[in-house]
């Protein structure tokens, strides 16, 4: 029945695009409304709910799985994403830790040599660095150093980035840190579909993954199909997703800015750059195939992150481009980051020190030598 | 009695000289002897003969010339007398002119019913132990020949691969970080005498000799020290990183502290999965004021995880006495809710005591701390002398009064487990296990260029992974 209906919207949407006299605007509008009803479950589930059940999912699958850090358990989880857990599982698999990241970290990562698979959680990433050196140190580089005889499969996970009004030590963007580090997998989920498909993904994987989640985003719904909610799904480590296809340019992000990349690509579309949308998915292993095929199809870069410009992961990908796909650029990289500040608490402070869909949109133009707002123009 | 006499005359005849103990052409005399018994008397004569024979070929000779004197002085009182005094000088001489060799397989043969022996020998430990919030173990020990013996084989090789390990860094062999063992070879050796295979250790860098108590070979250690293929982290890890999963030995860790909450996650994974065995997690006096220690005790207290402590207390976190760095280096105490034990670390038998007691105690109850009172005779690596922050007389001083090597060689010997040419004789087994092994790890190759990239990551999914000019060197992880 929903895809009868779908199926009448996209004959009335496509009428309406082929009319005199329509209002792009509408059109597009109506267009993405028929996507959505077009999909064959038409469920949509926030971005919390999809981490929670793929969380379950893996306890149910395999008894070695657990989960370990502050109010994980009782409190039900700080961002409530291990809710029900503990009721399910038990306080033998589900454990509430004290405030002892660099104790409770080793020991994970200790269970994890033996052969458990813990996930723990950090309540926001920049509380890590009071355990950053088990995840370097102990989690990523003991399989190298052992010669292979001793792997460590933990997910480290948590809320990375800036949430609202958190200021400046609560508010960084750990991405370009842990994503320098061989033997370590970083992974950036940005919708429902990417949270579930890499979580699952990171759970099952024998080596050590950094799962940076955040705040901003967990309440967010989207809609997923039917094969997303299978148990059995996973999505591929180290494998980009193209959310929207263009041609003009090609706007690579992670996370919470992937929101905005689209955002930015709608009202550029307006302007009749046709912008391609990368989601990253996975900062390490990045994947330079899809960017540079991408980059390749529009002669353009600009990369968008949170987190602070120099030695970034923006700074990366551009020298990727650089290196690899050198004679197709028709314009110099463009890069998008967060301030180089310590994060204000000032709201108009705050504001300036992120990127805005603005920024993104000048940097866009500034790629495609277009000096002004084009959108008049066309109208 | 004289056609007896005369017959095993017969049979033993002929000048034994220094050299041969074994008769020549003893077939030959045989028949011949045989041939000429006519009585049972001569024939009694001949079993005794035959009964010598059957005894060692030196004793064969022993006996007869003791036996052919006799007969010849006519086999009186007085003759006998003087032949068991000439069997006194014959071993005498025998002993003074090297003839001991000749003994030896014999000797050998009832040393080794002997040192197999796992009679129990009950033995009481000199050094008190010091307990903490515990009830201190008895210090009447059970051990037996066979486990004295092997304390002192085991520490005997442990003590000449980090002798050898000594030169091969002076000869740079071995290059970077080199940490010796010698003077605590006690602390690992009588840890290994009271856990099994399901119990788990985890230390720091020191950790040659501990990976050799856990099932590792000197082969491997010498390898890895000098990055070779054969070493047991492929030469990839090095002095430092050491381990064998299977022998429940998760290294060899660099970061000072680090490894103490990995040995609580180790004995959290024991009892998660239920496998009854402890993990004990060692550390030094340096590493004891680590903050994550005790945040480790903490959870591990808080959780009951079956793990035990262990400070190798060496009195020095390189440089610095243990005065200079800790407000209370009663390092047993410092758990404060977790009991503990002070332990004479240079006494095999008391470490022993010490952990089979903790074991028990962490199955049951949760952690306890165990501070080994130790010490390292060569500095804190092969960069420090080890001399500018204590006298050479207190190192030759612990060395003469409490080496834990000449303390079980002193128990062996006073207990007639082991003679002083049965442990020479040992010496000399271990010396040459540790110079082939010595030998064989120099004939190692270094590992492949490839080796660069492998091992990153258990599972690469093709990633690509740069060599140092990127344009030349890309390599897809697998």
């Amino acid at each position: 029945m929903v895809g009868a209906l779908g199926k009448n919207f996209a004959t009335f949407a496509s009428r309406l695009r082929g009319g005199h006299g329509c209002d792009t605007a509408a059109a597009a509008a109506v267009w993405a409304v028929s996507k959505r009803f077009m999909s064959s479950s038409g469920e949509s589930i926030t971005v919390r709910e999809a981490l929670n059940s793929a969380i379950d999912e893996e306890m149910s699958a395999d008894s070695k799985v657990f989960v370990m850090g502050e109010e994980v358990g009782e409190y039900q989880g700080a961002y409530k994403v291990t809710k029900g857990l503990l009721q399910k599982f038990g306080p033998d698999r589900v454990l509430d830790t004290p405030i002892t990241e660099a104790g409770f970290a080793g020991l994970g990562v200790g269970a994890a040599m033996y052969g458990l698979k813990p996930i723990v959680e950090f309540m926001t990433f920049n509380f890590a660095m009071q355990a950053i050196d088990h995840l370097i140190n102990s989690a990523a580089k003991t399989n190298y150093m052992s010669g292979g005889t001793i792997n460590v499969p933990i997910v480290f996970r948590g809320p990375n980035g800036a949430a609202a009004g958190v200021a400046a030590q609560h508010s960084q963007c750990f991405a370009a840190w842990y994503g320098q580090v061989p033997g370590l997998k970083v992974l950036v989920p940005y919708d429902a579909e990417d949270a579930r498909g890499l979580m699952k993904a990171a759970i099952r994987d024998p080596d050590p993954v950094v799962f940076l989640e955040n705040e901003l985003l967990y309440g967010e719904s989207f809609p997923v199909s039917k094969g997303v909610l299978d148990p059995s799904f996973t999505l591929p480590i180290g494998k980009a997703k193209i959310m929207r296809e263009g041609n003009d340019l090609t706007l690579v992000a992670f996370s919470k800015m992937v929101g905005y990349a689209l955002k930015a690509a709608d009202e550029l579309a307006k302007e009749g750059i046709s912008v391609e949308v990368i989601n990253l998915r996975s900062i390490r292993p990045l994947d330079r195939e899809t960017i540079n095929a991408s980059v390749r199809k529009t002669s353009r870069l600009l990369t968008l992150e949170e987190g602070w410009p120099q030695h970034g992961v923006g700074a990366e990908i551009c020298a990727s481009v650089v290196e690899e796909s050198f004679y197709y650029l028709d314009a110099p990289v463009e890069r998008i980051c967060g301030a180089d500040v310590p994060m204000p608490y000032a709201a108009n402070l705050e504001r300036l020190a992120v990127p805005q869909i603005d920024d993104i949109i000048r940097a866009a133009r500034r790629a495609c030598f277009r000096k002004e707002d084009m959108r008049q123009a066309t109208a | 009695m004289q056609g007896i006499m005369e017959s095993i005359q017969t049979l033993c005849s002929g000048d034994h000289g220094n050299e041969g103990f074994m008769q020549d052409d003893e077939d030959e005399e045989e028949e011949n002897g045989v041939g000429r018994l006519t009585s049972w008397a001569e024939l009694l004569g001949f079993g005794l003969a035959v009964f010598s024979e059957a005894i060692a070929p030196q004793l064969q000779c022993f006996c007869d010339r003791t036996l052919g004197f006799a007969v010849g002085q006519g086999g009186s009182r007085e003759a006998w007398i003087k032949a068991v005094a000439m069997a006194m000088s014959l071993v005498r001489k025998a002993v003074k002119k090297g003839w001991v060799g000749a003994l030896a397989p014999a000797a050998r043969v009832m040393s080794q019913a002997l040192s197999t022996a796992s009679e129990p020998i009950t033995l009481d430990i000199p050094v008190p132990f010091k307990a903490h919030k515990v009830e201190t173990p008895s210090v009447t020990v059970e051990t037996s020949a066979q486990e004295l013996t092997n304390f002192f084989k085991t520490m005997f090789i442990m003590r000449r691969m980090e002798i050898a390990a000594d030169s091969l860094y002076k000869s740079k062999f071995i290059r970077g970080f080199c940490h010796l063992y010698d003077g605590q070879e006690a602390v690992c050796v009588g840890m290994e005498a009271a856990l099994n295979d399901k119990d788990c250790i985890i230390t720091a860098y020191r950790d040659h000799c501990t990976h050799l108590g856990r099932g590792g070979s000197v082969l491997e250690v010498f390898a890895e020290l000098m990055g070779r293929k054969d070493g047991c982290s492929l030469g990839k890890g090095g002095s430092m990183h050491m381990y064998n999963k299977k022998g429940g030995f998760y290294g060899g860790n660099g970061i000072v502290g680090a490894q103490t909450p990995l040995g609580a996650g180790l004995a959290f994974a024991q009892k998660y999965l239920k496998v009854e065995g402890v993990t004990l997690a060692m550390y030094g006096d340096g590493a004891a004021n680590q903050g994550q220690l005790f945040e480790a005790m903490n959870i591990s207290a808080l959780w009951n995880l079956p793990v035990i402590y262990v400070c190798e207390n060496n009195h020095y976190g390189m440089g610095t006495a243990e005065w200079r760095s800790a407000k209370s280096p009663e390092y047993y105490k410092r758990g404060d809710y977790i009991p503990g034990l002070k332990v004479d670390g240079m006494d095999c038998l008391a470490v022993k005591q010490a952990v089979k007691y903790a074991k028990e105690y962490a199955l049951q109850n949760g952690p306890m701390v165990l501070e080994m009172d130790t010490y390292r005779y060569h500095g804190h690596s092969m960069s420090d002398p080890g001399s500018t922050y204590r006298t050479r007389d207190e190192i030759s001083g612990v060395r003469q009064e409490r080496d834990p090597i000449e303390r079980i060689r002193k128990l062996l010997l006073s207990n007639n487990i082991a003679t002083v040419a049965e442990l020479k004789t040992m010496e000399k087994e271990a010396k040459k296990e540790v110079e082939d092994a010595l030998s064989k790890a120099k004939e190692s190759p270094s590992p492949d260029s490839d080796e660069l990239f492998t091992h990153v990551y258990r599972k690469g999914y093709g990633a690509k992974a740069y060599g140092a000019d990127r344009k030349e060197v890309v390599v897809k992880l697998p």
